[in-house]
């Protein structure tokens, strides 16, 4: 294990910013730390570099608890969301920085820059100043300080929060580049989810200072623990139903719900992609309109508005879009073909279910 | 500023002064207020700054440097970089202090050190000397205790260190503070991160990156510390050539009716004020410029993505 907590918690005063979380990083591995502003990433990964102490709990890094030891002596390399150069240094002396505390030798310091400015696509950058650089290669900057003295792990913050967007993807792919050429354990925080998934191994989901869940992109997606990570990782739509007779309805789309009393509330959220729609008004049994579709590349976004005015999200692929032959403002049918039933915030989710066609077509309802 | 009245002027003329938009005066308004500045500064400021060293250059060469080479004024001369010499050092490590305590971390009762630090300005520089002679006089509070073991404070050359001290004590800290908080802390962590301890992380990153906010805090300190009259006037004792500073020394010419030699000295401490605003002017030059290159990113050269393949 490179990084492992135990029962770590953090508080600042009365408030709880970390509360008993557990878990380890492999080595080599790229970790996302990803949630909402104040759901303690930051606090987790400052706690790491040793910046922050915990309150309670072990830290422990390539197996060595390192709560006693400064952050001086834990060999890690932290890259800052504002960066942090040192503006009355150049890139040169920048990277230099911790390898002249560290004494080595000129010529050894002078090779490992090179080697990084290298590494890092800033050759001929090393005699400029931190404000003659653009924001790209000021934080390229930032990552070169931070590794040239070998961290055992890198630790980033919000690392493509200060870039505009249109450098922040081409930067997403270098630093996956930069990761599976150096193999150095990497943690990165994130409010943004599509960015987590795109980038890391592992993802590491907090809200309000608990852990929620913690798993492979695809698991996250997927198999989300709770309904706060259904929902902050993809799109969710959400329905609130009203039971009656066994059956939930919300308009036209009902739901088996046997085993709770008539009147009662029932929530289920379902992925864009388990709506299936229709051109043909008479396909399926609940019917809405077409009211925008937003072209996202290969991928489709459709909004559909339900008779109650209710809107709901549909995804499709290009082909598909294309095989229907659809226009906004066009009344279509469809079926919501898998779905979970939510039972709040931080509650366990229903497994999925996949309601059969037959239930929710016209010709299975018998209508 | 002048640029922005010069060219909003000729705009207007250009529309014939009919278009004006509602927030712009009128060119004579405009022109009355401009020459009002103008002519309150030439008549309060310039023309008394040049009456100095006319004055003191009213016998000419040789009579200005035989009024300065005065054995007392000399002492005075000698007495008064001592006492900067002193005070400055002292409140550069107490400003430094101060602004790092202040700008890096929060506590109770910050508020009321903000407030502490600013009392030297607010307090009249009579009553600050007054304070000491209570406090260190023969009739003060350690007066008896300090007297007993023949150690002197007013009327001598420590009890104008402590008057000076006192009254220069915001100087390095007020400029700081502003500077210390703009900056952060991040970069400190950063030099942590990389290993740096406490000390080189001050010494490297900390200082660096304040150094033209402290300049021009200890310019504006010494100038104080070199003109500071009040309070100086009542520990001093004003004992000629033993504890007379150069602004006691001026006032007493002054009085003796030796206006040439009174002036003479003045003008020393007229050149300190001019040379102290020569620099105060391009330090806060230096400073606007640090800050807006901090401030902006330079755009994305083309192509981005660097080869990270080796």
């Amino acid at each position: 294990m490179s990084i492992e907590l135990r029962n770590v918690s953090k508080k600042f005063g009365g408030v709880t910013a970390v509360n008993n979380v557990n878990f380890s990083v492999k080595e080599g591995e790229l970790v996302a730390l990803l949630g909402p502003s104040g759901g303690g990433k930051t606090t987790v990964l400052r706690m790491i570099s040793g910046l922050e102490m915990p309150s309670e709990g072990d830290i422990f890094i390539r197996g060595e608890r390192v709560n006693d030891i400064s952050v001086q002596k834990r060999n890690i390399g932290f890259v800052f969301q504002s960066y942090a150069l040192f503006k009355n240094m150049t890139v040169f002396k920048n990277i230099a920085f911790g390898l002249k505390i560290k004494k080595w030798a000129k010529n050894d310091i002078h090779d490992r820059v090179h080697e990084l400015l290298h590494l890092l696509g800033l050759e001929g950058l090393d005699k400029r100043y931190p404000h003659q650089l653009s924001g790209g290669q000021r934080q390229r900057v930032a990552i070169a300080r931070a590794l040239a003295s070998k961290p055992s792990v890198l630790l980033l913050d919000e690392p493509f929060g200060a870039v505009d967007a249109k450098i922040r993807q081409e930067l997403r792919d270098w630093l996956v580049t930069l990761h599976n050429d150096l193999n150095v354990t990497t943690l990165f925080v994130t409010h943004d989810q599509e960015e987590a998934m795109e980038v890391s191994n592992r993802i590491v989901i907090f809200s309000r200072g608990n852990l929620e869940q913690i798993g492979s992109p695809r698991e996250v997606y997927e198999e989300p623990n709770n309904e706060f990570v259904a929902r902050f990782v993809g799109v969710l739509n959400v329905l609130e139903l009203t039971v009656q007779g066994g059956l939930a309805r919300f308009g036209e789309l009902e739901f088996p719900a046997l085993d709770r009393p008539d009147g009662s509330k029932m929530r289920i959220g379902f992925r864009p992609f388990a709506v299936q729609i229709s051109s043909d008004t008479s396909a399926y049994r609940c019917r809405a309109v077409l009211r925008h579709t937003f072209f996202l590349g290969v991928m489709l976004r459709l909004e559909l508005e339900l008779p109650s005015g209710l809107v709901i999200r549909s995804r499709m692929t290009k082909e598909e879009y294309s095989a229907l032959v659809l226009k906004d403002g066009q009344e279509v049918s469809f079926i919501i073909k898998r779905y979970r039933i939510l039972r709040g915030e931080g509650e366990p989710l229903s497994p999925e279910i996949h309601s059969g066609d037959t239930a929710f077509s016209t010709h299975g309802a018998g209508i | 500023m002048a640029g922005n009245v010069k060219s909003s002027a000729r705009t207007s003329r250009d529309a014939n002064a009919k278009s004006q938009r509602g927030t712009e005066e009128s060119p004579f308004i405009k022109w009355l207020l401009v020459s009002i500045a103008m002519i309150f500064t030439i008549v309060f400021l310039l023309l008394p700054l040049v009456n100095v060293f006319a004055q003191a250059f009213s016998k000419g060469w040789s009579g200005y440097l035989t009024a300065l080479s005065d054995p007392d004024t000399m002492s005075a001369i000698k007495l008064t970089l001592l006492v900067a010499a002193i005070s400055v050092p002292l409140n550069v490590v107490f400003g430094l202090a101060a602004a790092w305590c202040i700008a890096k971390f929060n506590f109770r009762g910050k508020p009321l050190l903000i407030t502490l630090i600013d009392l030297p300005f607010s307090v009249s520089p009579v009553v600050a000397g007054l304070m000491f002679v209570v406090m260190f006089g023969l009739q003060g509070y350690f007066g008896p205790w300090l007297d007993s073991r023949d150690i002197k404070i007013i009327f001598a050359v420590p009890g104008i260190v402590l008057a000076t001290v006192f009254i220069t004590f915001p100087f390095v800290a007020r400029e700081l503070i502003p500077v210390m908080q703009a900056t952060g802390s991040d970069q400190e962590e950063a030099a942590l991160s990389l290993g740096a301890s406490g000390w080189k992380t001050f010494w490297y990153v900390t200082l660096p990156s304040v150094k033209w906010g402290l300049l021009y805090g200890v310019i504006l300190c010494n100038a104080r510390a070199m003109g500071e009259f009040g309070a100086v006037s009542i520990v001093s004792g004003h004992i000629t050539g033993q504890t007379d500073t150069m602004p006691l020394r001026v006032e007493k010419l002054y009085q003796e009716y030796n206006a040439t030699a009174a002036f003479a000295v003045a003008s020393l401490l007229a050149l300190l004020a001019l040379f102290t605003l020569g620099i105060k002017t391009f330090l806060e030059w230096k400073q606007e410029r640090d800050f807006e290159r901090a401030q902006h990113a330079l755009p994305e050269p083309d192509p981005i993505a660097p080869s990270s393949n080796p």
